[in-house]
């Protein structure tokens, strides 16, 4: 096997991982059903899904932490079955950091780099303290950091030694919201100033586009689709990969010229939050734009703006949708009104 | 459902939540009007607690601090006057020296044993998953919970010339007394260890490995440095134990080997000489404070900034036995199973062969009247003492705990709060034959009682509360700090008052904890020795000094005598605990 697959990366190939019953006699559970994957070197790699369907325990069997039931895990077509979790070179960022409490921050970042003369071990802990936006910050006891400083720190702790290959397991979804924003734009950052191949967990859909060059989505321990984050959200493959990914609304083939164009090759799915009430004042959509008419059966505000929830007469559905921005005549409950979905918010699945 | 159709201004405004300040609610149907409470409530309830503390520390204060700090004083200030030529005299005695250092070297020899023998234990018993090992972990407990004078006997059986160990030659030796004290000790290294190592993440490990560090590497930069609390406390609780052990070592160290604990005994009952034996008494308790300060230092690091998880949790299961610590673990088991197997062997053992002679025995008086009274009759005493014995350290440690569980708002009373804490531990430390002396010398007609307490027997139960509170308190009170306290003040909104919240709150979920420490003070009260030997009247001894009596005396039967007894005390303390250990709750108390 060596030397065939040089420099082609991660290769996961049919992988199955089982977890035995809870109690004696209790049946296992497969959390990982057969996956098949690659991550080529210097590639990102999302892993989207629900919690529980599996993502976490896959990341495990790569990383060696879990023993796989059967299939195979290799890196540069070496079978890694049999190396050792220390001796696999994949850094591993945990959602809680998992930082060591008896090292500081430095103590902590150069935990890896054993062997190393002591200069240049300084030298790469200030570097990557550097990366990750906490210059100065060696001496600082872990205890006394905030969550993001910590997931900063476990960030340049694992990237220290190079790793062939680095593993985040929703390294963000501690945080709270702004600063998960903040970070991912910061994490993939430092994955690609560094050239880190990397595997990333998420639940997150907008976490897994930010940070991902490929997402793949996995439901129940399979795996559904696997492609760049716009090809995906513009064309998720099934349903169900729609709605994972925040589609809400799926459109029957009905009068118009959008939906006939498009029967063909596949329904269109509409995210949550993609309609707009479509005023008469506003200039006419383009032909493209799905339009749909509905009745309107309540107001409320979002984020301090006014919203309708009406219900589509085609589909029978119950979709919310922006008020135009002139506020004049909003619509009240009962009205019949035309919708039309905002053109980023539109995909055609299976596509 | 609101459908208000106003347009907040700013975008603050929540859907369904109709904003009307100001407005009257209906109001609730079937509800007395408001009334502020008397005035005397919030006093009421104020001493209420004044009195819960109040109890204890007129009970401690009588039985423990007036004994104890006699027998001090009459180390300093034999005539009044403050003298120190006793520790003079004392200390410019060779034996003296001899004591001390035997004392700390058993002490530290015997820890440093069952740190390094416990620690491989703990992971092969609460980190790995095999067939059975819930069976080990309750076998390991057997030794702590045996009486200290079972322990010397069941050592002695071993190792005794004809024992199953004789041509080890052992019998009398420091050796033997390290062994017994580690046999004694292994449980609590076990325990306290282990059930931290089970809950211990073990996501900080494996992210170490990730990094490229081998599984010894992770071990000692990570998991070790997470578990040095755990050890230390188990190590100062260790060396407490080996530093004070009483019955143990007076049974198999006989007149050349001892500790202070037992040379105090051996200078107030032997030589008579009670200065000496007070001065020894302040070396004691300064050797104890100085443990327990460690101890609890340590304590108060255990849990700082550890991530804990549910045993099993987080993913990663329970893997099996390294190599290296099964080996250790496997051999170790093996030889706490040896004293235990001899005590059996050695009672069933007669002059001619097998049988229960020994066991008939037990209703006699023993070969050439060794006793006043029947073994049975002694086992009868022990067990009414224990249930009396019992019921007080319940009724005193659980006050303790409810006491010292809460956190007041004023500075003072927290800081009173505590000094409890710290005051009720101290007869932890401060060793049984030092109270059980000090009673004898103090205790005659406390407040101007007409009839000699030290000869109605009452001292006995009493000396021995004192002895398990502590335990009791310790058992206790982690669960009742586990509280959250919103869980109180939830049932405070919905209408429980003070009284009632702590039936419902507090009872309801330490009454497992409680259960768990009716046990150990039963057990405690049971096996007790040190301060039952001064105090038991010679026509109502208990177990355990029935059985001191039988070894000291010359002839096969009355050794046969005792081991039996001590298979029937053994038995008894072993099943109390196992009952008990049914009660312990995820919570369980330290030890």
């Amino acid at each position: 096997m060596t030397g065939s697959g040089a420099g082609t990366g991660l290769a996961v190939r049919d992988l199955v991982v089982r977890y035995p019953g809870a109690g004696r006699g209790a049946p296992a559970v497969t959390a990982v059903d057969g996956v098949t994957l690659d991550v080529p070197v210097g590639e990102v790699l999302a892993l989207l899904g629900p919690s529980g369907c599996g993502k976490s325990s896959l990341l495990r069997a790569v990383a060696g932490l879990e023993p796989p039931a059967s299939g195979a895990v290799t890196w540069d077509g070496v079978d890694l079955a049999a190396v050792p979790v220390h001796r696999r070179g994949f850094g591993l960022v945990f959602q809680d950091g998992q930082l060591f409490p008896h090292r500081d921050v430095a103590g902590n970042v150069a935990y890896g780099l054993r062997g190393l003369p002591r200069n240049a071990r300084a030298a790469r802990v200030a570097e990557l303290l550097d990366l990750v936006g906490l210059p100065g910050y060696d001496r600082r006891p872990v205890t006394t950091l905030s969550g993001g400083e910590r997931q900063r720190v476990a960030l340049a702790r694992s990237l220290a030694p190079r790793p062939r290959l680095l593993l985040l397991d929703e390294p963000l979804s501690a945080l709270d919201r702004s600063l998960r924003e903040r970070l991912a734009d910061d994490l993939r950052r430092a994955l690609v100033a560094t050239g880190t191949t990397a595997l990333f967990v998420t639940h997150d859909q907008d976490e897994a586009a930010t940070v991902a060059d490929r997402v793949a989505v996995l439901s129940a321990g399979r795996l559904l689709q696997v492609d760049a984050p716009e090809a995906l959200w513009r064309r998720p493959a099934t349903r169900e990969v729609a709605e994972f990914l925040g589609y809400r609304t799926f459109l029957v083939a009905g009068p118009g010229p959008a939906a006939a164009a498009d029967a063909e090759t596949g329904t269109l799915a509409v995210a949550a939050g993609g309609w707009r009430v479509l005023g008469p004042a506003d200039p006419e959509p383009a032909p493209a734009a799905p339009v749909r008419a509905a009745v309107v059966a309540e107001r409320r505000t979002r984020r301090g703006r006014a919203e309708v929830v009406a219900v589509l007469e085609a589909e029978d559905a119950r979709v919310t949708a922006a008020l135009p921005a002139a506020g004049a005549g909003a619509p009240e409950p009962g009205d019949r009104v035309r919708l039309v979905a905002e053109e980023g918010a539109v995909a055609v699945v299976g596509g | 459902m609101s459908t208000a159709t106003r347009t907040p201004p700013t975008g603050t405004g929540r859907p369904g939540v109709p904003a009307r300040p100001g407005a009257p609610g209906p109001a609730a149907p079937g509800r007395p009007p408001l009334r502020a409470p008397a005035r005397g409530w919030a006093l009421g309830r104020a001493g209420a607690w004044a009195l819960a503390a109040a109890v204890p520390l007129l009970f401690l204060g009588t039985f423990f601090a007036w004994p104890v700090l006699a027998l001090v004083g009459r180390g300093f200030l034999p005539d009044g006057a403050l003298d120190l030529s006793g520790f003079a005299d004392v200390f410019s005695r060779p034996r003296t020296w001899r004591i001390v250092g035997l004392t700390l070297a058993q002490g530290a020899i015997g820890t440093v044993l069952s740190v390094l023998l416990g620690v491989p234990g703990a992971y092969v018993l609460y980190r790995c998953r095999f067939r059975g090992v819930g069976a080990l972990r309750a076998f390991v407990t057997v030794p702590f919970v045996l009486p200290t004078v079972v322990v010397g006997v069941a050592f002695r059986a071993l190792l005794r010339d004809n024992g199953p160990l004789g041509f080890l030659h052992l019998d009398g030796t420091f050796t033997a007394i390290v062994a017994a004290l580690v046999f004694f000790n292994y449980a609590v290294v076990v325990r306290t260890v282990g059930s931290l190592w089970q809950r211990l993440d073990p996501r900080p490990e494996q992210a170490a490995r990730s990094l490229g560090a081998s599984p010894a590497r992770a071990f000692w930069t990570v998991t070790l440095p997470a578990l040095t609390p755990a050890i230390v406390s188990a190590a100062s609780l260790v060396f407490l134990f080996c530093a004070t052990a009483f019955g143990t070592v007076l049974v198999l160290g006989g007149m050349r080997y001892g500790t202070v604990e037992t040379e105090i005994w051996i200078q107030t009952t032997q030589f008579l000489d009670l200065r000496a034996a007070a001065v020894l008494s302040v070396v004691q308790v300064v050797v104890v404070v100085a443990a327990l300060a460690v101890a609890g230092r340590a304590r108060a690091r255990r849990e700082r900034a550890l991530s804990l998880v549910a045993p099993g949790a987080s993913g990663a299961r329970p893997a099996r036995p390294h190599g290296l610590p099964a080996v250790v673990t496997g051999v170790v088991l093996v030889l706490l199973a040896l004293p235990l197997g001899a005590l059996l062997l050695g009672s069933l053992r007669t002059g001619d062969g097998w049988g229960l002679d020994h066991y008939r025995a037990l209703g006699t008086t023993g070969g050439r009247n060794a006793l006043t009274v029947t073994v049975w009759e002694a086992l009868g005493n022990s067990l009414r003492i224990a249930v009396d014995a019992t019921l007080l350290a319940l009724l005193v440690g659980c006050l303790v705990a409810l006491v010292v569980s809460r956190r007041p708002r004023a500075g003072a009373a927290r800081r009173a709060v505590g000094v409890l804490d710290g005051a009720f531990m101290l007869p932890l430390g401060v060793s049984a034959v030092t109270v059980g002396f000090g009673a004898l010398l103090t205790l005659g007609h406390p407040f101007g009682i007409q009839t000699d307490l030290r000869s109605s027997g009452i001292l006995v139960p009493v000396v021995q509360a004192v002895v398990a509170v502590p335990l009791v308190v310790r058992t206790v009170l982690p669960v009742l700090r586990a509280i959250d306290p919103r869980l109180r003040e939830a049932a405070g909104t919905l209408g429980a008052g003070s009284g009632r919240v702590l039936l419902g709150v507090d009872g309801a979920l330490a009454a497992r904890s409680i259960g768990l420490a009716v046990g150990f003070a039963f057990a405690v009260s049971l096996g007790e020795f040190g301060a039952t030997s001064f105090l038991a009247r010679p026509d109502l001894p208990t177990l355990p000094v029935v059985i001191f009596r039988l070894i000291g005396q010359p002839g096969a039967d009355n050794y046969g005598m005792a081991l039996a007894a001590s298979v029937v005390l053994a038995a008894l303390t072993a099943g109390v605990m196992a009952l008990a250990e049914r009660f312990r709750g995820p919570a369980g108390g330290e030890l």
